[in-house]
């Protein structure tokens, strides 16, 4: 059973109106248990738009989306899955420990239950002694690894990451990617994993996907011989390089398209 | 160390003060000054503590309307904007309505209200309040309902949280500082309310009324003793709106306002 199946799905937004966005076009993609897969491509490629359709937050306009062998709908009700975004999106009024909490409470579990996975979470992201204090005590780093203790702390099977790191500087993002892997390999969680950063996308993932815009759709897949384990010795590594040469390239293709299209505009405005 | 950076605070502005009611004081007497053009602090004292009773008896009479406004705007201001923000269509049909009565003196409506209640009835006064305060309370807390960070409410639906579970846990946390920055700035507002609502008729025992009453009998020094005790009780209003805030902001409620974000 795959982790995630999505299947011919299509999002047009505004159909049938002037204002109709094609913001994804026959997409196929499967993902299985246990893989990191990063999804990369310029912006208005329809990879957040992807994402969400996986996380059931948006309805495919055709196609089926699968998650865990259920329809995407049921595993958004059965939080099959933890979401984390580029704000931590924290809550201000709760303490880290109760913002930990607050998908526990969601879904009925008593109050020393919920304190005891806090705690093992804060111990996962290393942050033990953090749990009385506000999120706005905490540097950007921090509070993006409370958000992911608080996306993982139902133990969800997948997780699902837009641009998690987006905000933050690029030593704290390298140590954050490290954290991540070593995390996910410690919980055994899949990954879906929303990035700009080709280094970042190579770095975590088994399998790195190329989207282009307009409209948008999956126009490369990349795989990743990095191996299971990495170190910061891997950012030195010629496979690395390689990794990035050949995502670089599979841009580029969409690229070449960007340039075509400005061409074209621009000779219509002559 | 603590203790004396207070004082380091304090300090100036109280010597400030003090210098200016000297200087006042000086110029009355160095410019001899008559009493209807302009009272000394020291007789305005004077006739402060020799009419305590009386100024604090107007005071309470003003200060109640005052309160009982601003508990009763306070709470259908809460209930409607809770309304609102469930009801989007309400909103679009009461929004620009909130807006424009905010920008109109509509405390002169209190001349229309005297009409429909006995001579000596607080009650039109108290309705001002709480209609002035309703509006303030409404726009504010509305707007903390419904001005939540997308974020959030992603972050919650993809928890399948249902609309009420959203509701308790993001839209009421969020609007508590917008409450709290209401009643700041309605607490003031109110008291003014008060005091000018007793400008248009009814019984004349508030604060606002013993103001024109010694002015027009050229009681000057008499009418700054009232005056001193309208700016105590808007002080003491808005002492309490700020002590309320910052109680209420002990568990990090207002950090979004000390927040660096």
């Amino acid at each position: 059973m795959s982790a995630v199946q999505v299947t011919g799905a299509s999002k047009i937004f505004n159909q049938g109106t002037p204002k109709q966005v094609d913001a994804l076009i026959d997409v196929n993609l499967t993902v299985e248990p246990g893989e990191f897969v990063s999804l990369i491509g310029p912006s208005g490629c329809g990879k957040s738009t992807l994402l969400r359709l996986i996380a059931n937050l948006l309805e495919p306009t055709t196609g089926s989306v699968m998650v865990n062998g259920k329809s995407a709908s049921q595993s958004r009700l059965d939080q099959d899955y933890g979401m984390a975004f580029q704000q931590a999106g924290l809550f201000d009024w709760r303490t880290v420990a109760k913002n930990i909490e607050l998908p526990l409470e969601l879904k009925g579990w008593d109050k020393e239950k919920r304190a005891a996975r806090a705690q093992e979470m804060l111990e996962l992201v290393k942050l033990p002694e953090f749990a009385e204090l506000y999120p706005w005590q905490l540097s950007g780093g921090m509070q993006q690894r409370i958000a992911i203790a608080r996306a993982l702390a139902a133990h969800p099977p997948l997780l699902l990451m837009d641009e998690p790191f987006g905000a933050l500087d690029e030593m704290t993002r390298e140590y954050m990617q490290g954290e991540l892997l070593r995390i996910c390999a410690e919980t055994s969680t899949t990954v879906v994993f929303v990035t700009h950063s080709i280094p970042e996308a190579v770095y975590l993932s088994n399998r790195v996907v190329v989207m282009s815009p307009r409209p948008g759709r999956i126009t490369d897949l990349i795989n990743v011989n990095l191996g299971a384990k990495r170190t910061e010795d891997t950012r030195a590594a010629t496979d690395f390089f390689t990794g990035i040469t050949a995502v670089r390239e599979a841009l580029r293709g969409t690229h070449a398209d960007h340039a075509n299209a400005g061409a074209v505009r621009g000779v219509e405005d002559r | 160390m603590k203790a004396t950076s207070r004082i380091r605070r304090i300090l100036p502005p109280l010597v400030f003060g003090v210098a200016f009611l000297l200087l006042w004081e000086g110029v009355v007497k160095g410019f001899n000054l008559k009493p209807y053009f302009l009272a000394a602090p020291s007789k305005i004292f004077e006739q402060f503590f020799k009419n305590f009773a009386r100024i604090w008896e107007a005071t309470s009479v003003s200060g109640t309307n005052a309160l009982v406004g601003l508990i009763a705007g306070t709470l259908f201001g809460v209930a409607m904007s809770f309304a609102l923000s469930r009801y989007r269509f309400l909103g679009e049909l009461v929004t620009p309505l909130a807006i424009a009565l905010n920008a109109i003196p509509i405390f002169v409506l209190v001349a229309v209200l005297n009409n429909m209640y006995s001579i000596t009835s607080e009650i039109p006064r108290r309705i001002m309040v709480s209609l002035v305060v309703y509006f303030i309370v409404l726009v504010n807390v509305a707007k903390g309902l419904t001005q939540v960070q997308s974020t959030h409410v992603e972050l919650m639906k993809s928890y399948a949280a249902s609309d009420f579970a959203i509701l308790r846990k993001v839209r009421v946390p969020n609007a508590v500082p917008y409450l709290f920055t209401a009643l700041k700035i309605a607490a003031p507002v109110s008291v003014i309310t008060a005091f000018v609502s007793e400008y248009f008729g009814g019984s004349q025992n508030g604060l606002g009324s013993r103001i024109t009453s010694n002015i027009a009998n050229s009681k000057n020094a008499a009418a700054w003793a009232y005056v001193l005790g309208a700016c105590l009780l808007g002080l003491t209003f808005y002492a309490v709106s700020i002590v309320l805030e910052s109680a209420a902001s002990r568990g990090g409620v207002a950090s979004k306002t000390n927040n660096n974000k």
